[in-house]
């Protein structure tokens, strides 16, 4: 299997289609209702976009990084799904080794265009992603774990999880893996409500999970070690090209309302602003772009350019400077609109970007990332 | 060296277990050691042994373990002198 331009031009296509066809007339229902957006994950199983990085057509990590983009600009719930659940596919594709299972979960989940969550918060972990307390827990069966997560994005509607887990029951916190489960596999039980200020279609309340399976659908390699070659990187890689398309959404609003209202006169404070909020988004995506090359130059046979300590540095501050990038044009953006922007039922309204915008400097908290970066700062010589 | 290792990583490892009868092959961080203490270890053992880690040993893999840590550090001393 090898990436062909034309079939990574042709999924783009697919995905830019049903983003302006069905993501976008239902993104403010979603939005209000805070629900998942079913149309739209339905229509990208039906072009079996949820597969393209691992089926036959073996569509490019860029490809899928601009349908990211694509579907943020229309909904970002829609979009910040797609790209977690890449994330998942790519990271299970990427670490199988060969182990058959997998390999052969693959191509069910590729025929049955399966949309696998993850699980890797939990309750009592101080949101600390590398740490658990849930574990694999052998029996008669095979193995079971029962995990009180915090946060699930659409974890009720999900075909598979894959979760965070110590390797058995007395490891240390840290020392992780991964499991999959399937939905027939694994009971939930919902917390609370989710009724948040962005991201609302993303439906991702608290549960607690049990699950039991055969110990065949353990990913054999340590969480640490995907982390780093993968989880981590990828994840930063696709949600800042959502929080790009985000951004991009809010400019253009910006853009049509400074257009229409110069009525043929152009206001310079106007233009003036959004000359300004041009510049924050050129930046946001060539910081965004810049990442995405990063990560594919790093990503050589064995990885190992991935797994430095340098390497982490240069992904966490992706993310860093995207999120916070990001936030930035929609608030240019809704000054340049004024209350036209500020209102919910104008054509120039960017309520929702700024407030789906404002996640990405809290999920996974860019103040952790800093507690984390801060230290490795230390010892790195080349930044 | 080895034992100035394991001093350093019962310092600042924060292993579950001694690291001064730890098993040189033991991997560390099943054993216990998190990134952020292991970024700890790395800083304790330049000031300590008067190297720099490049870069490019700067990985999970160089601090896996006793015996890989003695080895990254018997390589960088034997380039220095």
């Amino acid at each position: 299997m090898t990436t062909t331009v034309e079939g990574d031009t042709a999924f783009v296509e697919d995905v830019r289609r049903i983003a302006t066809e069905i993501a976008a007339p239902h993104a403010v229902d979603v939005d209000r209702e805070a629900r998942f957006p079913a149309e739209t994950i339905d229509a990208l199983r039906d072009c079996r976009a949820l597969s393209a990085a691992v089926d036959d057509r073996s569509v490019s990590l860029r490809a899928i990084a601009d349908a990211c983009a694509e579907l943020a600009r229309a909904c970002s719930s829609s979009a910040m799904i797609f790209a977690m659940h890449q994330i998942q596919v790519l990271t299970i594709a990427r670490h199988a080794d060969g182990a058959a299972w997998f390999g052969e979960y693959l191509r069910e989940a590729a025929g049955e265009q399966r949309l696998i969550a993850s699980i890797t918060s939990e309750i009592g972990t101080g949101g600390d992603m590398g740490s658990s307390i849930a574990a694999v827990t052998p029996t008669a069966a095979g193995c079971s774990f029962r995990k009180e997560a915090s946060t699930i994005s659409y974890g009720a509607f999900a075909d598979d999880y894959l979760t965070t887990l110590r390797r058995r029951p007395g490891a240390q916190p840290g020392d992780q893996v991964l499991a999959l489960s399937a939905r027939d596999q694994t009971h939930l039980e919902q917390l609370d409500a989710w009724d948040a200020l962005g991201m609302r279609g993303t439906c991702s309340p608290g549960f607690v999970v049990e699950a039991a399976f055969p110990p065949c659908q353990v990913l054999d390699v340590s969480f640490a070690q995907v982390c780093g070659e993968s989880m981590v990187p990828i994840s930063h890689v696709l949600w800042s090209h959502v929080w790009l398309g985000i951004a991009a959404e809010a400019f253009e609003r910006a853009r049509r309302y400074a257009r229409a209202s110069s009525r043929g006169a152009t206001q310079t404070g106007r233009t003036n602003a959004l000359s300004q909020v041009a510049a924050d988004l050129i930046q946001l995506r060539a910081t965004v772009a810049c990442g995405l090359d990063d990560f594919l130059a790093r990503d050589l046979p064995g990885r190992e350019p991935l797994s430095t300590v340098g390497a982490a540095l240069r992904f966490n501050n992706l993310k860093l400077a995207a999120s916070e990038q990001a936030s930035k044009v929609c608030h240019g953006a809704l000054r340049v609109c004024g209350m036209q922007g500020y209102r919910n039922d104008t054509p120039y309204s960017v309520g929702r970007h700024v407030r789906d915008a404002l996640s990405a400097a809290l999920m996974v908290a860019n103040d952790r990332i800093h507690a984390a970066d801060g230290p490795m700062l230390l010892v790195t010589k080349d930044i | 060296m080895t034992n100035g290792i394991r001093r350093i990583l019962n310092d600042h490892a924060r292993l579950s277990v001694d690291a001064a009868s730890i098993d040189g092959s033991a991997d560390l961080f099943d054993a216990g050691m998190s990134s952020h203490a292991s970024v700890n270890v790395m800083i304790a053992l330049e000031d300590a042994f008067d190297i720099e880690f490049p870069d490019s040993m700067l990985r999970r893999a160089t601090f896996a373990s006793v015996d890989a840590i003695g080895g990254a550090v018997a390589r960088l001393q034997a380039e220095s002198s």
